[in-house]
């Protein structure tokens, strides 16, 4: 179980306007890596581009030990459309898509993992709730079990812990670690810059540009916050096109 | 006195028969369809694409008189177009689905009734736009129950796929390939089936009523999908059985009488039902410890 990522020269965005622009570098295998920047830097694009949910401009991410449809992503909670009539067992238990397809049957032991999967995140006895009954950290928990069970060996986590109280932060953080320690490779959106520093041995600061990228504690000192707040989050009508199509400078 | 008013009038008359059976066929397809579009906030997608057949049925009608066939046929083609269309519109350019298909739709009504005033008589258009379920032959109630077969079947086979496109689209979409947008193709390739076949019982503007109204009442009643789609159903067929009867004993058009029974449906849905109807939402007089 261990899956890597390599960016060639990567540029996403939208309607020409890049939110990534010409992003090189790696993520090892087994990594527990945060995406940290300004808003409208471009770190959820980033991982829309690794999940494949967004092709690029240019350049190309090479995933490793990993088909890019096996890779479990949890993109920002507005996705979901919380009003549709399904228990909370049905929603967890589509982590076992890969698995069970359009009509494969739901075992006991892949029923018992989405109960054991509820279980793990602390909401024992949910299974036959609706959805539209959850609070919004107990949702959150719900959408962890549901990356429980896809058992993948990358997840991209956007903005996991926005707007949770310290428990469940506690708890979820508790299931990312075990993540990493399984081995598998996690990058996330974060905002919490402490909790980053706490949780996270490696950073990527982004603000469009890669503005810095290596330890944590490197990469979050003041001079590359500044960098990243003055780099901003323009989005010029009036920008000039951007002729650059060299190689990068390691 | 029960059995005159009830029974009788399917006893003594085969066309009351085909017309009941027919209606139920379309009724027992069209309303599991019509609780997906809901879901789906999809249920003016639904108007928009009823009124979209028209000028297929039209052309058919021109080309080979009152035929159930060719009018199914064109209605069908015409369906799929401005389906297909609109969805095109909607990822090329800006504009979103609804406001595409709402263009399209009004277009196509007006391209409609203009071919029709064309050669035909103001019967003919009355028959298209409010349909005879009445004047319904054998081979037309077999056509509707063919139709009522394929639409549950392949709603059967896409169900896991439909409901998990409709809660989370982008996690469909991270399951890699078109699985999300194929699946959406083929549900409004039944959305436009059924609302063809609605079209032979009730006409093209009241088959959309059969589809939409039985499902907005399920919502108050159930909290699961599946109860959702069998409840649709009963109330469908309810208002079919109340709507016939009443055309016959009161001699009015059939397709406004059924759709004004699953129009009572709704209402009284809406006051009486558990869950999100006025009566569930009053201040309750009481409440639990925790």
């Amino acid at each position: 179980m261990s899956a890597a990522l390599e960016f060639r020269d990567v540029t996403l965005g939208y309607e020409r306007h890049p939110a990534v622009h010409h992003l090189s570098g790696a993520v090892a295998p087994g990594e527990l890596l945060a995406v940290v920047g300004p808003n409208g830097g471009g770190k959820s694009t980033l991982l829309k581009g690794i999940a494949g949910v967004l092709r690029p401009f240019s350049g190309e991410v090479q995933l490793e030990g990993v088909a890019q449809r096996d890779i479990a992503y949890l993109p920002q909670q507005s996705d979901v459309d919380r009003s549709f009539p399904l228990s909370v067992f049905d929603l967890v238990a589509m982590g076992h898509w890969s698995k069970t397809g359009m009509f494969g049957a739901l075992g006991t032991d892949d029923h018992d993992a989405v109960l054991h999967a509820l279980r793990d995140v602390g909401l024992d006895g949910f299974a036959e709730r609706g959805i539209n009954a959850l609070s919004r950290g107990q949702f959150q928990r719900v959408l962890f079990a549901r990356l429980l069970l896809q058992d993948s060996p990358m997840i991209l986590l956007d903005e996991p812990f926005t707007a949770l109280d310290q428990r469940t932060e506690a708890d979820l953080i508790g299931v990312v670690q075990r993540w990493h320690e399984e081995g598998r490779t996690v990058v996330a959106v974060m905002h919490d810059l402490d909790l980053v520093r706490r949780v996270f041995p490696r950073s990527l600061l982004l603000a469009r540009e890669l503005v810095a990228w290596g330890k944590s504690e490197d990469v979050l000192c003041t001079e590359n916050l500044l960098t990243a707040r003055t780099l901003g989050a323009g989005w010029g009508d009036d920008a000039a096109r951007c002729a650059f199509t060299g190689e990068v400078a390691a | 006195m029960i059995w005159d008013a009830l029974i009788a009038p399917f006893v003594e008359f085969s066309f009351m028969r085909r017309a009941l059976i027919g209606a139920l066929a379309v009724g027992c397809a069209a309303a599991p369809v019509g609780v997906f579009l809901m879901l789906r906030r999809m249920s003016l997608t639904g108007d928009a694409i009823a009124h979209g057949v028209l000028p297929g049925i039209a052309v058919a009608y021109l080309l080979a008189g009152l035929s159930i066939y060719a009018m199914t046929a064109g209605g069908l083609i015409a369906g799929l177009l401005i389906a297909g269309l609109a969805g095109l519109v909607s990822r090329v350019t800006v504009q979103r689905e609804d406001a595409s298909l709402a263009s399209f739709h009004l277009v196509s009504l007006a391209l409609g009734v203009l071919i029709i005033s064309l050669s035909g008589s103001r019967v003919d258009l009355i028959h298209v736009l409010f349909g005879s379920v009445l004047a319904l032959d054998d081979g037309a109630v077999l056509m509707l129950a063919g139709a009522a077969t394929i639409t549950l079947v392949v709603l059967a086979v896409i169900y896991r796929a439909l409901v998990l496109e409709c809660v989370d689209p982008s996690f469909m979409r991270s399951l890699g390939g078109r699985m999300g947008m194929i699946v959406h193709h083929v549900f409004l390739a039944l959305v436009v089936l059924s609302l063809v076949a609605g079209f032979h019982a009730m006409g093209t503007l009241m088959a959309v009523g059969i589809m939409i109204v039985p499902a907005t009442a399920a919502r108050f009643w159930a909290r699961s999908i599946d109860r959702m789609v069998v409840l649709s159903v009963l109330f469908a067929a309810l208002s079919i059985l109340a709507g016939l009867i009443v055309s016959y004993h009161v001699d009015v058009p059939s397709g406004p009488a059924i759709i004004l029974a699953a129009g009572l449906i709704y209402l009284l849905s809406m006051a009486f039902g558990p869950i999100g109807s006025l009566r569930a939402l009053k201040t309750p007089a009481w409440h639990y410890k925790s």
